[in-house]
């Protein structure tokens, strides 16, 4: 497994997604600067962290979307590379096309820190094979704009395509639409893209790996990603 | 050559913020209005005088990055 962390000005997760990935995966990730214009020969994972990539200016992710390095992403995801992109990192996914649909201010207007429960939607893909189908795992969320949007032919798309990779539920498995943190349609937390290769996702489970700060309900993603890439 | 960029939220998009704002106009005592919608407005100085390709290189600009089409329009105004 050969992970690339792409930091942004702004970026502020970095260090944890690298963390998660070394201590879970067992990996040795490359930080890669957003300027550059390739990645590190060999990369099998690229995993865009959180943070607010230039200050959030003119809308989250926007400006980190159009750097040089997301040219060699695309081109990654293209060839069926995976990519990950946490909070930040899902709205960048979004704005630079490689996901669709728009992450908009939350419903309630708050900034939104805390432990949500997730669904995991489907245990089949590089990225939750560690989970079952339906699991439910506690998962942290810290945004202000994680309110997933779209026009109505693409959710029906995201839905019929079995594309919801995560949605925030309620402690019965139901799904916490107008309760939910931040206001998404269909309490969507994650989407996959058309081949499943490209993950985005607003809650953190690189900050719950470790039994010392609480739950490890999101090491499974990782196990997951060391297992798709070892196979592989 | 100066243009103003007005790039707003679709009418179909929830827009939260106006939403707060109308709630502050109103507790403020603001008379008559109705519904508030926020938008924002780039001031843009281009060289040259060609109107048209002014015009071009701003659609140009709005599409590539000051406008989210998923969920925003734009008008381009001349000075």
């Amino acid at each position: 497994m050969k992970p690339a962390v792409i930091l942004f000005p702004g970026s502020n997760r970095e260090r944890d997604a690298a963390r998660a990935l070394k201590l879970v995966a067992g990996a040795k990730p490359n930080i890669v600067w957003h300027a550059e214009h390739e990645l590190p020969a060999g990369t099998d994972l690229v995993v865009l962290p959180g943070g607010f990539s230039y200050g959030d200016y003119l809308r989250c992710g926007a400006i980190a979307a159009r750097a040089n390095i997301m040219n060699a992403v695309r081109a990654h995801a293209a060839k069926g590379g995976l990519v990950l992109g946490i909070c930040n990192g899902f709205q960048i996914l979004c704005e630079a096309g490689l996901l669709p649909g728009v992450l908009v201010r939350n419903a309630r207007l708050r900034f939104v820190c805390r432990e949500v429960l997730l669904r995991v939607e489907r245990a089949d893909t590089a990225f939750t094979k560690a989970y079952r189908k339906s699991d439910l795992i506690r998962i942290p969320v810290a945004h202000g704009e994680g309110n997933y949007t779209a026009d109505e032919d693409t959710i029906t798309e995201l839905e019929k395509e079995g594309r919801v990779a995560f949605r925030y539920a309620r402690p019965d498995g139901q799904i916490d639409e107008t309760d939910g943190p931040n206001g998404s349609i269909n309490g969507i937390a994650g989407i996959y893209s058309e081949k499943f290769n490209v993950l985005g996702m607003m809650p953190h489970p690189e900050n719950y790996i470790e039994p010392e700060i609480g739950p490890t309900d999101g090491r499974g993603l990782f196990e997951s990603l060391a297992g798709a890439l070892k196979a592989a | 050559m100066k243009a103003r960029v007005i790039v707003t939220l679709k009418s179909a998009v929830l827009d939260p913020q106006g939403k707060a704002i109308e709630g502050a106009l109103r507790s403020l005592g603001v008379n008559g209005v109705q519904s508030v919608r926020q938008g924002k407005v780039f001031d843009v100085e281009l060289a040259g005088n060609d109107r048209d390709a002014a015009e071009a290189a701003l659609k140009e600009a709005c599409e590539k990055l000051l406008a989210n089409t998923v969920i925003e329009t734009y008008r381009i105004e001349f000075a």
